[in-house]
């Protein structure tokens, strides 16, 4: 029989241990996965999480998918400290990716340098503006968030879809369900020739420093921390609540919406029905493997991009459904929330231990696991 | 509007408000005991994938209900085990729990997206299927419709008037207080937990066996987190979340209805509006919080340690 103990304390060493635990339980669970689907295990991982990244193109095309996923998820870091479950990461980069297109059709015939800067503050401007409805709802009408973000996201999916097939279709697309190629001038350059890595990956790490700086040396980044972690200390020590809760929902949204409008200026060039394979939901799952730090969560995004590269790799190689990817998050996500129970609580097998004196158990403090 | 138009609205209305029906009856028991579980949109799509695959592999609908049944218990248990057993966040559990549903229901399907199966037929009662208006709308529907029926009856009548519904009230309100009075609160949340995923899985196996026979990866379109919606809509009341599924159910085909009466809007326009829907919903039941937190189970979403 196996008992848990509190372990009287939180432990910061297995705070960081436990991601990484996860991902090697992820790994031999897609190993077993594997053997049972028939595949050969080690061929099988090679060709997930190594073949992609063996060369150039591989590694430029990892940062084109680590782009959207690391704005998305330094966005989240900061909602999620002040305890703010925005799950509407895909929503607000569904609507950056949206007004951001609508922004580029407008401006198709214009030349000009300032054309890029206006789409992608547009792009920002429909996920700040998506972000901001879920801020008004809670702090007006104490809507819960989780439940009017969730909304909002096939709110804005329905919307896309809506407007590829009326407004935004291209005239001249023989009425496929897809807007005009933007112009050049619209497009974020590549910054590598021969690659389609692009400046998003410069914007999604600056905005890794930013965050980190707001986070650890700002005031406001100390209300937030501090909301998180106490809500009614933060309310004694005078801080305002409601507007901590607007101005993380508002940055978070942004974010998202920049990795949206990077992904229709970028890669894509127009605005299709599908233009994130999730990103948004990656980003939770992102944010919380990387500790809500933003080092941890630039780590993180690499290995969620690489399994979203892994997933179309073993699709062409090896013929196993690119829903592959979907399945590898979901594992990695549950074994993390598993694993998190070491930081607060250790594993005793009385058996072996007969007759130690069971330590004093002090309160634990349940939220820290997140 | 013509009675035959009226008449079709309201079998479409209880049709599609059925999956919504089932998941927040089985979700409701769940809060009742206390626990929050978010993953119900990935046990739903367990439950459809599962349902999906055995009806068609086994040419047994019945048995891909089964199946789907008990794909959405096993799902549940996951969730038990992490959030009950290992006292991890229930937000979090089960947030997991329905983007990793997401995930291996995709996975599951992927080689049966777009087969056709016969799906489960209505089923007129004699005599009660020809009255006017409500005749169509109540007796002339499939098996798990009149099923859904009855197990609102019987949720109903659960806390209404027996007493494991009041021991699962007791739990939801102040485990302590009913751990010391030595009722089993882990074994009533296990219990409620699994009914929760029971319900999930059945209202899985109905959209893909009964209301469109196919499957689609993420067919449930948001319908598990409509049904939390649902809940609160309810109060936590049994009676109210009937009346909230219909109403749920008529804003997801008014696009139908604009159709018949000769209205041209965009479909995608009025696929938004059941998530509207829902936020208004929020809005107004959330508003004021002291009465939303009367009306919640109060140890909702907090975990149980047992003090020995």
């Amino acid at each position: 029989m196996i008992k848990l103990e509190p372990r009287g304390q939180h432990s910061k060493l297995m705070a960081w241990l436990s991601p990484v635990l996860a991902g090697v339980l992820t790994l031999v669970s897609g190993a077993i996965l594997f053997g049972l689907l028939g595949q050969d295990p080690l061929v099988a991982l090679h060709t997930l999480l190594v073949k992609p990244i063996s060369d150039t193109y591989g590694l430029a095309e990892l940062c084109v998918k680590a782009a959207p996923i690391l704005l998305c998820a330094i966005g989240l870091a900061v909602v999620y400290r002040a305890k703010v479950w925005n799950i509407g990461a895909e929503g607000q980069l569904l609507m950056g990716g949206l007004v951001g297109s609508a922004c580029a059709l407008a401006l198709i015939d214009i030349e000009a340098a300032w054309v890029l800067p206006a789409v992608l503050l547009a792009g920002m401007a429909g996920g700040l503006l998506w972000a901001a409805l879920a801020a008004w709802l809670k702090t007006a009408f104490n809507a819960n968030e989780i439940l009017t973000t969730i909304m909002l996201n096939y709110i804005a999916l329905n919307l896309l879809i809506w407007s590829v097939h009326g407004p935004l279709k291209d005239p001249d697309g023989y009425n496929f369900p897809e807007s005009a190629m933007f112009s050049d001038s619209a497009i974020l350059p590549t910054l590598i020739d021969g690659t389609r890595i692009h400046l998003g990956m410069v914007f999604a790490l600056f905005a890794v420093v930013v965050v980190w700086v707001l986070l650890s040396r700002s005031f406001l980044g100390f209300q937030i921390k501090v909301l998180g972690l106490d809500a009614s200390a933060a309310r004694l020590a005078g801080f305002r609540e409601k507007r901590l809760v607007w101005i993380s929902l508002l940055i978070s949204g942004a974010l998202a919406g920049l990795a949206g409008v990077g992904e229709v200026a970028g890669p894509i060039g127009q605005l299709v029905p599908s233009i994130s394979p999730g990103y948004g939901y990656a980003a939770i799952i992102v944010a919380f493997l990387g500790r809500l730090h933003p080092v941890g969560i630039l780590l993180a995004t690499l290995l969620m991009a690489l399994i979203y590269m892994g997933g179309e790799m073993a699709q062409i190689d090896l013929g196993l459904p690119v829903a592959l990817t979907g399945l590898f998050q979901g594992m990695l996500l549950f074994y993390l929330l598993a694993c998190d129970v070491l930081i607060n609580f250790r594993i005793r097998i009385p058996a072996l231990s007969a007759g130690k004196a069971v330590p004093a158990t002090a309160p634990v403090n349940q939220e820290t696991a997140l | 509007m013509d009675i035959d138009l009226l008449s079709n609205i309201l079998y479409a209305m209880v049709r599609t408000g059925t999956p919504l029906l089932l998941v927040a009856l089985g979700e409701l028991v769940c809060e009742k005991s206390g626990v929050l579980n978010l993953g119900q949109e990935g046990m739903l799509l367990m439950g459809a994938v599962i349902g999906f695959v055995v009806a068609l592999l086994s040419g047994s609908v019945f048995l891909g209900f089964l199946l789907a049944i008990a794909a959405g218990v096993l799902m549940s248990l996951l969730f038990g085990v992490i959030a009950l057993g290992l006292n991890a966040n229930q937000v979090a559990t089960g947030l997991a729990l329905t983007i990793f549903g997401t995930g291996l229901s995709a996975f599951i399907g992927s080689e049966f997206v777009g087969k056709p199966i016969q799906g489960l037929e209505p089923i007129a009662l004699p005599l009660l299927s020809d009255i006017p208006l409500l005749g169509r709308m109540l007796f002339h529907q499939d098996l798990i419709v009149y099923l859904s029926f009855a197990l609102f009856a019987a949720v109903f009548w659960f806390f209404r008037s027996s007493r494991p519904g009041l021991v699962v009230k007791a739990v939801g309100e102040n485990p302590h207080a009913a751990n010391a009075i030595g009722l089993p609160v882990m074994r009533t949340r296990y219990l409620a937990v699994m009914f929760g995923g029971a319900m999930a899985g059945l209202a899985g196996g109905y959209l893909s066996l009964a209301y469109t026979p196919l499957w689609v990866e993420n067919m449930s379109a948001g319908r598990g987190w409509i049904a939390l919606a649902l809940v609160v809509f309810a109060s936590w009341k049994v009676e109210r979340v009937l009346l909230g599924a219909w109403l749920f159910g008529l804003a997801s085909i008014l696009h139908l209805v604009f159709q018949g009466l000769g209205f041209g809007v965009s479909p995608n326009l009025m696929a938004t509006l059941p998530y509207a829907a829902t936020i208004v919903v929020l809005v107004l039941l959330s508003r004021n919080q002291v009465r939303a937190r009367l009306l919640a189970p109060m140890s909702l979403g907090k975990p149980f340690h047992a003090q020995s």
